[in-house]
């Protein structure tokens, strides 16, 4: 799909919501990108059962301001800092990662320290994630 | 005073799945007619309870999910579990497990023994069920697109134990249709899916007489987002698809309809709950008998599972997740479930620890043993608000079974994404009147602290997925490579031809030590895949 062009299409964010390994919950991943994509963002789903490398593929694909990384498996230690080396990797390190799920709070600082901007977990409200995304990916 | 008031008239008055409900119930309000929509406990159409004495006689299994790591800790804490007075093990496996990957297949990395135990062959299951005797437990197993292999290993487990066919007792999950309407651990497309679940209900009902070859699970629908209506309705729907595969494989349907079990979630809204499992079991009891001609009493006996909303807990102020768990297990004994698990506080956090699995166990002992509700069989029937919302969830599930039956059935309507659409419309709707305060959740979007430190969590052990790895491999190399051979071409010769029941061919291979993801390609490989078109 060819990104338009306009100065006003420019300024809309683009985001890629994405549901990495094998984990099939995906009320949260559909309940963010239908918020994200109400609050005016232009909203990409990767659908469930994706590799690291698929969706840093679809990030770049779609030119994505944000990845949106959905994981309740337990395995965000192993698949997330593989997503956030591979945008370095494929020179894609502008692109802001966050991360929701069920992930403690050792993890997270973990997350942070690896480059994820933010992990959201149950309980966060939508709202919240618009406005982070607003503050601090750059379209 | 004034401010408390205003918050208090935000607030909707509607029940969680949006219902409306007025501030007064009486007689006027119910179309009520005991023989016909009641009838006493144990008797048509079962509304009040599947038994007449219920929690009199006997009170339900107390049935909790464990299951992580390795198949030798899970072993260990079955053992714990059994010594606490638990009455039933149940089986979580592992992502890779789940969707028919062995430990070493590149899809498994990072996910192994992490939600569940991670089982690769007969091998582990030997190990997961160690110094248990199979003829004296039930085994519930949450396992669905690979139900078939699971019980297999099971059934070589017994025979090494030497105990017969006809004495294993237990639940195997199976549902696979609620996996493309909800959990989305499908593999292969749906109606090689459904012939393979009918494979094992045909084979069960023979081989395995004390074995629920399937628990029709609205659980899962429910954590997707659904609303009590959505899970009743979606689970009943798939309920009589299956009931109409076996048919048309010939099965009588007083064979095997008395071993057909059902799965419900326990959610907050706690009269609606109670009105929803009284509903089911309703509908249930008259389409199997005036839809499908049922005779048999046992056939039309809605027997169902029930487990407290893992959704409906918090990462905040987690301890308050027992209030929630305790109001929900109240409503599924209420509304006489057969078996239930409690979650544990610390599950919106990580999988539970030993000390938070037996609190939660102990919450269903206490409503068990201290609050005298077990004395009496069905204590709401007859209040006419009970009654009214059990009616009331009755006409929404007709309503999804006419709109159902509109699109073309149960399989069609997958391929049309319309449960998926129905789902995330319901869940969407939730979280803005969440977010708007419209609905208070304690700790979330009222009564908010600031420092929350968190319970100690369980940590999987990081060495775990390489010995897993290791394990697997150890095996191939080990086990006759001629006898793999032969029992993988054998299942994809009858997994090709119609008319074959799979199940012999698949315990055959679990005997030889087959590893469940060779059975799985092998099935792939002749089925091809399941991709369904993501929606939101």
């Amino acid at each position: 799909m060819a990104r338009e062009t306009g100065l006003l299409s420019k300024a809309k964010l683009r985001v890629v919501i994405a549901k990495p390994g094998l984990d099939g919950h995906d009320r949260g991943a559909k309940v963010i990108a239908r918020a994200l994509r109400d609050a005016g963002m232009e909203v990409i789903y990767t659908g469930l059962h994706q590799t690291p490398e698929q969706i840093v593929e679809t990030a770049i694909q779609e030119d994505a301001d944000a990845v949106g990384i959905s994981i309740l498996s337990g395995a965000h230690m192993t698949l997330v800092p593989r997503i956030v080396d591979l945008l370095r990797t494929r020179g894609a390190d502008e692109v802001l990662v966050l991360v929701g799920g069920t992930i403690p709070r050792d993890d997270v600082e973990e997350l942070k320290r690896l480059g994820v901007a933010e992990v959201f977990t149950p309980g966060a409200p939508t709202s919240e994630i618009v406005e982070f995304l607003r503050a601090h990916a750059q379209p | 005073m004034a401010a408390t008031e205003d918050r208090r008239a935000q607030e909707l008055h509607s029940t969680i799945s949006g219902t409306e409900v007025a501030p007064l119930y009486t007689a006027d309000d119910v179309d009520l007619e005991y023989e016909r929509d009641l009838g006493d406990p144990g008797e048509f159409p079962f509304t009040r309870g599947v038994y007449r004495t219920m929690y009199r006689g006997r009170l339900w299994t107390m049935r909790q999910f464990a299951g992580f790591g390795t198949a030798a800790e899970t072993n260990a804490r079955f053992r714990y579990l059994l010594e606490h007075g638990q009455t039933g093990l149940s089986t979580a496996f592992d992502m890779p497990t789940l969707m028919g990957y062995d430990s070493d297949h590149q899809r498994s990395l990072g996910e192994v023994g992490r939600e569940g135990v991670a089982v690769d062959s007969l091998a582990d299951m030997e190990t997961l069920f160690a110094g248990i005797p199979l003829g004296e437990v039930s085994t519930s197993m949450t396992i669905n697109s690979p139900a078939a292999m699971l019980l297999a290993f099971y059934v070589c487990v017994g025979e090494q134990q030497g105990v017969p066919r006809s004495e294993l007792r237990g639940t195997v999950q199976t549902d696979i249709l609620k996996e493309y309407i909800a959990q989305k651990e499908y593999i292969f497309p749906p109606a090689a899916s459904l012939r393979l679940v009918t494979d094992m209900i045909e084979w069960s009902t023979r081989e395995l007489p004390r074995m629920h070859p399937i628990s029709i699970s609205g659980y899962h629908i429910r954590e997707a987002g659904s609303t009590a209506a959505q899970e009743l309705a979606f689970t009943l729907a798939n309920g009589f698809t299956y009931v109409q595969w076996a048919l048309a494989r010939g099965l009588d349907i007083d064979e095997f309809a008395p071993r057909l079990s059902f799965f419900f979630n326990a959610h907050i809204d706690f009269f609606e709950e109670i009105a929803k499992y009284r509903a089911a079991r309703r509908i249930w009891a008259r389409e199997l008998r005036e839809r499908f001609g049922a005779r048999d009493d046992r056939s039309l006996l809605m027997r169902f599972h029930a487990q407290t909303a893992g959704v409906s807990l918090t990462a905040q102020q987690p301890e308050v997740n027992v209030v929630r768990t305790a109001v929900e297990a109240f409503a599924a004994v209420l509304g006489g479930c057969q078996s239930l698990h409690t979650n544990s506080y610390d599950e919106a956090l990580a999988l539970p620890t030993e000390d938070a699995v037996r609190l939660a166990l102990r919450t269903q002992q206490v409503i068990a043993h201290e609050t005298g509700v077990v004395n009496t069989v069905d204590p709401l029937g007859g209040a006419w608000f009970v009654e009214e919302q059990t009616n009331e969830l009755e006409r929404q599930a007709y309503d999804y079974f006419e709109r159902i039956d509109a699109i073309g059935g149960v399989v069609a309507a997958i391929e049309q994404n319309f449960f998926q659409r129905e789902i995330a419309e319901a869940s969407f709707r939730y979280q803005g009147e969440v977010e708007r305060g419209e609905r208070v959740v304690v700790g979330v979007n009222r009564y908010v602290v600031e420092e929350d430190s968190p319970p100690p969590l369980l940590r999987i052990d990081p060495d775990l997925e390489p010995s897993q790895v290791e394990r697997v491999r150890a095996l191939r190399a080990r086990r006759d490579g001629p006898s793999v051979q032969l029992a993988l071409e054998r299942l994809k010769a009858d997994a090709g031809r119609d008319g074959v029941n799979l199940m012999p061919a698949i315990v055959d291979a679990a005997r030889v030590y087959v590893t469940l993801g060779e059975m799985c390609d092998a099935l792939r490989e002749v089925w091809g895949v399941w991709r369904e078109k993501p929606v939101f």
